[in-house]
């Protein structure tokens, strides 16, 4: 077996740096299969999506925070959207709110993160040439990107795309009479999520062979990053979760154009009686939370595993409890998976079933709290380098805190009767879910983008940009408490209808100004984003002093990343500031045998085992050269 | 006019914050901070760290002590209580982690900044700590979902007997109440039987539907049971009473059911909140179209005596409309205009 793979890296390795690729521009910009390429390609695209899911939020708030003001002025994007006295039509609020979150959970947390770094980082940091399969890669990207087109397609039609909220619930979504949004948009909004949940599940199934099958030398699982473990655990649970997405629209498809009944019953609309019986709609929230559950820690993984590699990194110390982290993300993932109605406590389901998912969600609870303490204990007696990618890990961590607490209110089902569908889950999730892997987004930009790009983005403007967008994101949600306690629902276009809700224009202004603040302060990481890309400071090999083995890769990486053979690995990732070592870290590529002064006892004990190993693999290489010789 | 200057505006502003960067980067570079482990910026970011804590943490103390009547709503049914005295009991435990967590997360980077004279701390592990804050969590969330769970229980546990039945029908965008009449049974209903003047499609086959009646409010008796029974007839809706706490589903094909007890009579809680023009609201919860922010009813909660006298004043369909039994078989057609000459 050892023979064997040894051989194997021989050869990919002869493979590689005996002659050089030679890429035209469309197979090394558009058609690429080389991971690097098709995580930046994930990236700029979620960034794209980002800024549209972005602007339509802001649209919204206008009508929130400014009820009163005249809209004439988006006329020429809205066109029949805004009416003859500038304001905004009712269905196209909901059509905005739908689209604002399909586009931020789907398009941007989950590839614009996970397809972004997942890529990029898995074979860097655990010594692989290349994804398993580099043209599964990239069909996972172009099969991401159409569905991209068409949902993009969809915000322009004249029924406006779909309206049902990002759930789509039917009958809402099933009918065309109930809503116009609910027609080609609603049509179109399915066939865009078929072919995203097609790209997600390629690239589940290539970051998990990847990762299993072409570790370098020396990486066993209990040596990986915790950003691998956790972009490992999210491709399991996409892999496990989508395809329940996908049957759920496909039932759906069936039901809105084929004539069959799987959620729908004894309905009477639009001055008709439909056939249609025995269906339940409460099916489709079933399966549809069976994905939108786990979605969650699809998209908050990655970027708790993103915080935990750079608040280590950041702090010269190893992340505490790397053990612990391990099995608090397993549990979350499997955890994950038992929880899903828990957002169905008044749907109507059996009351027996909210008390089960009650307990189990709390239960979820656990891992997180001891997430959160190891974070805090990682930063204790640290030595701390507050780079723009540290200060959104410690961002991510606060709203992690802030957004997991509410968790505890909503997850008892006895107090979710008063604030379930209000401004209090609004406010929970994107603090938890929404901006906590936004935030985890950014950290890994700044932290990666020397390696990505060869160049630095501008730390200053990096600062402006974290300061004001995480008060910002603050100063938007946490007033959103207030509302939801006060019982305020979710998805009213306008609030004067009720008395009980008939109060806080103040507050909700003040969301409003802060939102368009928090969306206009990402300039600047656009600015430094794109600026820096071209003229920003030349990067060094390893700039922030890292163990993991992509700093060991050239500045500007080629195809398959090192030039010579893949470095063997000896440690694990997080010796920080390790007593007796000469420098605060010690990568993970240096050998035990090479640092007796700061080995721990029993490291030493491996020290002779690793040398027989060093001294068996010199052996086999001298064999191998005899032999092509 | 005003669109030119403001545009002129905006370009000077960019090209002035552009300026600054440039001669920001230009000073750095000459001055050598690219190549320092950390420049003076990282102090300035350990302080940001204590104002945000200190700024944001009084802000929210201040909010929520001077609003706190306006977001506290009033309640007025009895197991709102106990959900309320749940919600307040978790406010405090999470409050005090919420705060504690706060103050470590906020204070450590302050602390612990970089120093050349310093060296971290090699910290990797200690199981029991671990042991400690998996264990110390475990048991004050199980405590508090066993709170929960015991007043769900009791919240979804079937209603009592002598429950006044009322039923709301979710469709769009309004709710249709219907009462049961003097044999407090509600008839049955297809709603197949749907038209524009048998809203809730009731069957008027179904003895009981003949003294069912319908009402433009949703009125209730104050210290009694009631049951929502509550169903839609083409989208999702959900009945959401914030005073009563009360909320669920209306869904098309199954009907879904909420009982309660309401404590304070509207006028009552007019006396109680100085506010005469106070009414009691069900609002809807479900997305469900262009006017799902405007389906509103009232509830009005009375003295059972007043409850009682109400219901008998109120006149069933088919009184108001005896078109709805014409096509009735005889014997029912009889039975019917007997009560239709009853409530004459």
């Amino acid at each position: 077996m050892a023979t064997a793979e040894s051989a194997l890296h021989n050869a990919t390795a002869h493979d590689h740096h005996d002659h050089e690729h030679h890429d035209n521009f469309i197979t090394k910009y558009i058609f690429s299969t080389d991971h690097k390429m098709i995580g930046k390609q994930f990236l700029v695209t979620g960034i794209f999506w980002a800024i549209i899911g972005g602007a339509l939020s802001i649209i919204f708030r206008l009508q929130l925070g400014f009820p009163d003001m005249e809209l004439h002025w988006l006329k020429p994007l809205l066109g029949g959207w805004i009416d003859e006295g500038g304001k905004l039509d009712p269905n196209f609020y909901l059509a905005l709110v739908t689209m604002h979150g399909t586009i931020m959970v789907f398009f941007v947390l989950t590839a614009g993160l996970s397809g972004t770094f997942s890529n990029y980082l898995i074979p860097l940091q655990i010594g692989a040439r290349d994804m398993a399969s580099g043209f599964m890669n990239m069909l996972s990207y172009w099969l991401f990107f159409v569905s991209g087109v068409i949902m993009f397609i969809s915000l322009f039609i004249e029924t406006g795309p779909a309206s049902g909220g990002w759930v789509v619930y039917p009958p809402l979504s099933a009918l065309e009479q109930a809503m116009p949004g609910s027609g080609l948009g609603m049509t179109l909004w399915l066939i865009s999520m078929t072919f995203f949940i097609a790209s997600s599940l390629l690239g589940g199934i290539n970051y998990i062979t990847t990762v299993i099958n072409l570790r370098t030398k020396g990486m066993s699982f209990s040596r990986l990053p915790l950003t691998i473990w956790a972009f490992f655990l999210t491709a399991v649970i996409g892999l496990l979760s989508f395809p329940v997405l996908f049957s759920a629209a496909l039932l759906l498809v069936f039901d809105r154009s084929f004539g069959t009944s799987f959620y729908l019953s004894d309905i009477y609309i639009g001055g008709e009686a439909l056939p249609n019986t025995g269906g339940s709609a409460v099916l489709y929230q079933h399966l549809f939370w069976f994905l939108g559950h786990p979605e969650v820690y699809i998209v908050l993984l990655p970027a708790l595993g993103i915080t935990s590699e750079i608040i280590a990194t950041q702090s010269r110390k190893p992340i505490f409890g790397y053990k612990a982290m391990i099995i608090s993300m397993l549990g979350i993932a499997i955890l994950s998976f038992v929880v899903w109605a828990h957002h169905m406590f008044v749907s109507g389901m059996n009351p027996f079933l909210g008390s089960i998912f009650m307990f189990l969600t709390l239960i979820i609870a656990i891992p997180s709290a001891v997430k959160v303490f190891n974070y805090l204990t990682t930063l204790w007696r640290g030595n701390l380098i507050f780079t723009p990618g540290m200060l959104f890990s410690i961002g991510l961590v606060s709203f992690f805190i802030s957004g997991g607490l509410t968790g505890i209110f909503l997850g008892n089902s006895a107090i979710d009767i008063q604030l379930h569908d209000t401004y209090f889950v609004v406010a929970h999730f994107h603090l938890v879910m929404g901006s906590a892997s936004f935030f985890g987004l950014m950290a890994g930009v700044y932290h990666w983008f020397p390696k990505m790009f060869g160049r630095m983005m501008d730390a200053r403007l990096g600062y402006i940009h974290f300061w004001l967008t995480f008060i910002g994101v603050y100063m938007v949600f946490f007033p959103m408490h207030y509302i939801g306690i006060a019982g305020f629902p979710r998805r009213y276009y306008s609030w004067t209808n009720f008395e009980f809700t008939n109060m806080y224009t103040d507050l909700n202004m003040f969301v409003s100004a802060a939102a368009i603040i928090t969306f206009a302060a990402q300039a600047i990481f656009l600015f430094n984003f794109f600026y820096s890309m071209y003229r920003g400071r030349k990067a060094p090999m390893n700039p922030w002093r890292s163990t993991t083995l992509e700093w060991t890769t050239p500045v500007n990486p080629g195809h398959g990343n090192w030039p010579g053979e893949i470095p063997a690995v000896y440690r694990w990732p997080y010796d920080y500031s390790k007593p007796g070592a000469a420098e605060d870290f010690i990568p993970q590529t240096v050998p035990l045998s090479a640092t007796p002064e700061s080995n721990l006892p029993h490291e030493q004990e491996l020290v002779k085992l690793e040398k027989e190993i060093i001294a068996e693999e010199e052996a086999m290489l001298v064999a191998d050269e005899t032999k092509t010789v | 006019m005003y669109g030119f200057l403001i545009a002129v505006g905006v370009l000077l502003l960019l090209s002035i914050i552009w300026m600054v960067y440039r001669i920001q980067t230009l000073v750095s570079v000459v001055k050598g901070s690219d190549k320092k482990v950390v420049t003076g910026s990282n102090k300035v970011n350990a302080l940001m760290f204590i104002l945000f804590l200190v700024g944001a943490g009084g802000l929210m103390f201040w909010y929520s002590i001077k609003e706190f009547d306006n977001y506290n709503l009033p309640v007025a049914s009895e197991h709102g209580v106990v959900t309320d005295q749940l919600f307040w009991v978790t406010m405090a435990v999470t409050g005090i982690v919420f705060i504690i967590t706060h103050i470590l997360l906020f204070i450590f980077p302050y602390k612990y900044q970089y120093s050349e004279r310093r060296t971290a701390s090699f910290y990797p592990d200690n199981n029991k700590l671990e042991v400690i804050w998996t264990v110390v969590p475990a048991i004050v969330l199980a405590l508090l979902v066993i709170g929960g769970w015991r007043a769900w229980t009791d919240i979804t546990a079937p209603a009592p007997e002598n429950a006044h039945v009322v039923e709301l029908m979710g469709y769009q965008f309004a709710w249709e109440v219907r009462y049961p009449g003097m044999d407090n049974v509600l008839g049955a209903n297809d709603y197949r039987l749907t038209n524009a003047s048998n809203v809730s499609g009731v069957d008027f086959t179904d003895r009981n539907s003949l003294d069912d009646f319908s009402s433009p409010v949703v009125y209730i008796p104050k210290g009694e049971p009631v049951l929502f029974k509550i169903r839609a007839r083409d989208v999702l809706h959900s009945v959401f009473a914030p005073h009563m706490r009360l909320k669920m589903d209306a869904v098309p094909g199954m009907p879904t059911r909420f009982w309660f007890v309401p404590t304070k009579t509207t006028a009552e809680m007019r006396a109680e909140l100085n506010n005469p023009e106070f009414n009691y609201e069900i609002a809807c919860t479900e997305i469900c179209g262009r006017g799902h922010f405007s389906m509103k009813r009232e509830i009005v909660v009375v003295e059972p005596d007043e409850f009682r006298k109400w219901v008998a004043d109120q006149k069933p369909y088919i009184v108001n409309n005896p078109a709805l039994v014409a096509d009735l078989p005889l014997e029912l057609k009889e039975l019917a205009e007997i009560t239709i000459s009853e409530y004459k």
